[in-house]
């Protein structure tokens, strides 16, 4: 693309703020507007005004999946987990409304769904995930007729969700199932079996909540949770591990050994790095993850592009969180302006904490620290740091809205 | 003559400045998932703004978290992933930002 296209591009988006007082170093495209990518389309502004960033998003708004189970329990609303993008302009980050339908590595160059071409110096590439809805039997029509929900990507789906759940009678069952590791945000489906059963026993005492776990038990913060299941919420969660949902069915799911009935279907399917990875050949591993190298989020098979987030092959008991695609943007982000500043990238060191709400305002945690290990070549945790909430409390509670305002400002403000 | 080698030994330490430069900005970029961009806070957090803290004083707070004298809900857990050298690099990083 040659450069006065890219103006007819700038044009077209708001230029209020965007003037950059030194000449153009390069410039660096990123796919993908959630916690990974607005945050490197942030941080390479900061660290280098000198460096063009276009993101282009398909979407006019971030909704958050962190505390959107909050929305479910009707304790805060979907505009409060919504953010617009103009904040990021105020940075020189040219946000562009349209989807990357082709990446070509070679040429440094992607097309956009509007039809036109982007050139760039580097990529970033943070699409997020996307479901593999063919490995259970009558998902995709369940779907379009409105039996099954995921709400797993926060938005439509979230909210309607909670209007399935509100016309639900007293009495019903929500049954959740839970796809087998690695998802998107290990502690959230356990979160909102807390938020739905805190929903339940204030509003539809007589109703249950019922989780089909495709993985042997609960994978993230188990012994806190079920000691809140079992304090808060007695006799109305039955959960069972081991229970992989193959198929949906009519008002009921399908187990590999039985058949269970619920009048609100939430079935997680298991997911991959998101469609435009899989059509780039960014996908390197179980036909689902991109490999990167984590001291630069290079791309292990695509000179140039930086992948971030849930789409990454997760590096040894890190997280698919908000946390950590936030942290892998400043690595991308600090490995981008090294190299087109001719100095080699830093050693990354990157921060894990996750919070789960298991009542309106108590709340646990878990935490990491990440640290580059050259014998390795990738980011191991710290042995003797992190670790969980010694108990839930209020003051996690606070601390977790904290935690969810701060890093919305820090990606998309 | 001795003033071209003092320069010339300046300027090759310049890389290096960089260098420990953007590892302390890094470093505490880590931080502000929940203390803020460049250690500034939202309105009303209930955390202080770290950016402008003197630095003795964060890394004497780190160090307490590290070894248990200051009680914390995570910071105790953070502060045990970080050596003396990174305190002090994070710490000077953000006495350096402004309010």
């Amino acid at each position: 693309m040659k450069r006065r296209d890219f103006l007819k591009l700038a044009g077209a988006v708001s230029l209020a703020g965007c003037a950059t007082p030194v000449p153009s170093k390069a410039r660096v495209v990123v796919i993908g507007g959630g916690f990974g990518g607005a945050t490197a389309a942030k941080y390479i502004r900061l660290w280098d005004p000198s460096i063009d960033v276009v993101l282009v998003e398909r979407e006019s708004a971030f909704v958050s999946c962190p505390i959107s189970n909050l929305v479910l329990g009707g304790f805060t609303g979907m505009q409060e987990i919504t953010h617009g993008y103009d904040a990021l302009r105020r940075h020189g980050v040219q946000v562009v409304r349209d989807e990357v339908v082709a990446i070509d590595a070679a040429k440094r160059s992607v097309r956009l769904a509007g039809g036109s071409n982007l050139g760039y110096e580097r990529l970033v590439v943070s699409p997020g995930i996307d479901f593999m809805f063919g490995d259970i039997e009558g998902y995709a029509a369940g779907m379009a007729a409105g039996r099954v929900l995921h709400a797993w990507k926060a938005g439509e789906q979230t909210a309607a969700l909670r209007r399935a759940l509100e016309a639900m009678p007293d009495g019903g069952v929500y049954l959740l199932s839970v796809p087998a590791a690695p998802y998107r945000c290990p502690p959230g489906p356990y979160e909102r079996i807390s938020m739905i059963a805190a929903y339940f026993k204030a509003s539809k005492p007589r109703s249950k909540v019922l989780v089909l776990d495709a993985n042997p038990d609960v994978t993230s913060k188990g012994p806190l949770f079920k000691r809140a299941w079992s304090e808060l919420y007695p006799g109305i969660i039955d959960y069972r591990g081991n229970a992989k949902v193959v198929a949906v069915e009519a008002g009921a799911v399908r187990t590999e050994f039985d058949t269970v009935r619920g009048d609100v279907l939430n079935v997680v399917p298991p997911h991959r790095a998101a469609d435009i990875a899989a059509k780039s050949g960014l996908i390197t591993t179980n036909n689902r993850w991109c490999d990167v190298d984590w001291r630069t989020m290079e791309s292990k098979v695509a000179k140039g592009v930086h992948v971030l987030g849930d789409a990454t092959l997760s590096a040894p008991l890190m997280p698919k969180s908000g946390s950590m695609a936030n942290n892998h943007a400043k690595i991308a982000a600090a490995a981008i302006v090294a190299q087109l500043n001719g100095r080699s990238p830093e050693d990354p060191k990157i921060i894990n904490t996750c919070y789960s709400f298991v009542s309106g305002k108590e709340a646990i945690r878990v935490s990491s620290v990440h640290d580059w290990e050259p014998g390795k070549q990738t980011l191991l945790p710290v042995k003797g740091a992190g670790g969980v909430s010694a108990a839930r409390s209020e003051a996690e509670g606070t601390f977790a809205w904290n935690w969810a305002r701060t890093i919305w400002a820090d990606s998309l403000a | 003559m001795r003033w071209i080698v003092i320069a010339s030994a300046a300027l090759a330490a310049l890389p290096a400045w960089a260098q420990s430069q953007s590892e302390a900005r890094n470093l505490a970029a880590a931080c502000a998932i929940c203390h803020g961009t460049q250690g500034k806070p939202a309105p009303n957090a209930p955390l202080i703004p770290l950016a402008g803290l003197p630095r003795d004083h964060i890394v004497a707070q780190m160090q307490a978290f590290r070894d248990g004298r200051r009680p914390a809900t995570v910071m105790h857990q953070i502060a045990k992933g970080y050596s003396d050298a990174e305190i002090q690099a994070m710490a000077g990083w953000f006495a350096a930002q402004k309010r």
